[in-house]
């Protein structure tokens, strides 16, 4: 199981594929999306990457977390989430994570915190067809009707669909298919809607319904941390290349970020 | 420019390669050369008519053509930078004073007639 990304919602355009035919597409953001911690089985019982994107002012951050990413030897993040691997894709902590992670034509799945929609009634919540416009309604027209029997049982039943708060909730999208994937600008374009505005953080794993297709980077598309060492000046990406040749990835280069 | 922008510009570039787009607005008679597709065989079908409507908003750009055919009103919206859309003559341009001519489906003949622009510079 590889990891899944941390993306910024951009907006959403067209595109005309090579057919001819114009696809739908929301363009997705990757906003120096870093390992920064890992899970281990040994000390935590389970495995998984821990990501962080985003920029976040050093004041605006706590300062067990200011302590948690110069442990990493990354700069803070807006944005932080553990996705479960397995113990054969875990990344190194403060490599940076690629957008050529999904292959073009993969299916991924996308999850987003979706649009508040407030106190909503039983017809747009839950697409209840209201009552009738005359023939005796009065004031209910958009209500929901009976919510159940008589006497027996005497209650509602739990469940029961109603208005109430509706959106602004954890929403997966399965199976969009990854149109393009830019990993220099960090952009990814997948086909058709994803829940959330504009600006909002979404996360994109491999779709858990689709078999992974061929091909695809172990552990992940990344690029490798850019340690600043003392000593070592001008030969220390060159060492950094070496030392990530043997992983299949996308060489380090002058673009990742500085440490502190 | 944002991202969008900047991927919209990418887009129209690669669709408007080899292709001219004239300068034309509502109340222009137009000629479009359309793709039409038969099976295996590709060929150019043309529809002529005024254009009654342009909506311009990057690559999603499109402009409705309005013409009377066998003594039935015809529209089509076609994509400004889509594939379908071989090429555009403007035959005519007309003197109007709206940016969307829709009062024209409820004219017919004489009255649905509109003036041409005489002094139309580049």
């Amino acid at each position: 199981m590889r990891t899944g990304l941390i993306a910024k919602k951009i907006g959403m355009t067209r595109i005309f594929n090579d057919a001819g035919m114009h696809v739908p597409v929301t363009v997705l953001q990757l906003d120096n999306c870093q390992v920064i911690a890992q899970r281990t089985e040994e000390k935590d019982g389970y495995t998984a990457l821990q990501l962080g994107v985003g920029t976040a002012k050093v004041k605006r951050v706590s300062k067990a977390m200011r302590g948690h990413f110069a442990k990493a030897e990354v700069e803070p993040k807006r944005k932080v989430t553990e996705f479960r691997v397995s113990a054969d894709a875990l990344v190194e902590v403060g490599s940076e994570l690629t957008a050529d992670h999904f292959l073009v034509g993969q299916k991924v799945d996308v999850v987003a915190t979706s649009k508040g929609k407030g106190f909503a009634g039983a017809m747009k919540r839950h697409n209840f067809g209201g009552l009738r416009a005359s023939h005796g309604v009065s004031i209910s027209h958009r209500s929901h009707g009976s919510t159940g029997q008589c006497q027996d049982p005497g209650r509602v039943f739990k469940g029961k669909k109603m208005a109430g708060h509706m959106g602004d909730a954890r929403t997966t999208v399965q199976n969009l298919e990854v149109v393009e994937a830019r990993s220099d600008e960090g952009l990814i374009l997948v086909r058709g809607g994803v829940p959330g505005s504009k600006e909002g953080w979404v996360l994109i794993s491999d779709a858990v319904k689709k078999a992974l297709p061929k091909g695809v980077p172990m552990p992940a598309a990344f690029r490798a941390p850019n340690k600043v060492e003392e000593a070592v000046t001008d030969a220390a990406p060159a060492d950094e290349m070496t030392e990530a040749a043997d992983a299949p990835q996308v060489a380090a280069d002058d673009a990742t970020t500085d440490k502190e | 420019m944002n991202i969008i922008q900047k991927l919209e510009q990418e887009q129209i570039a690669k669709q408007t390669e080899g292709k001219e787009i004239p300068e034309f607005g509502a109340g222009d008679t137009l000629r479009v050369g359309v793709k039409v597709k038969e099976g295996t065989r590709e060929r150019v079908q043309e529809f002529e008519g005024v254009c009654i409507a342009r909506s311009n908003k990057g690559i999603s750009s499109n402009f409705t053509v309005r013409k009377i055919s066998y003594g039935e009103g015809v529209e089509r919206v076609f994509p400004l930078y889509g594939n379908v859309v071989e090429k555009i003559t403007v035959i005519r341009r007309g003197k109007v004073r709206r940016a969307k001519l829709y009062y024209l489906r409820n004219l017919r003949g004489k009255s649905a007639r509109i003036a041409e622009k005489r002094d139309f510079r580049k």
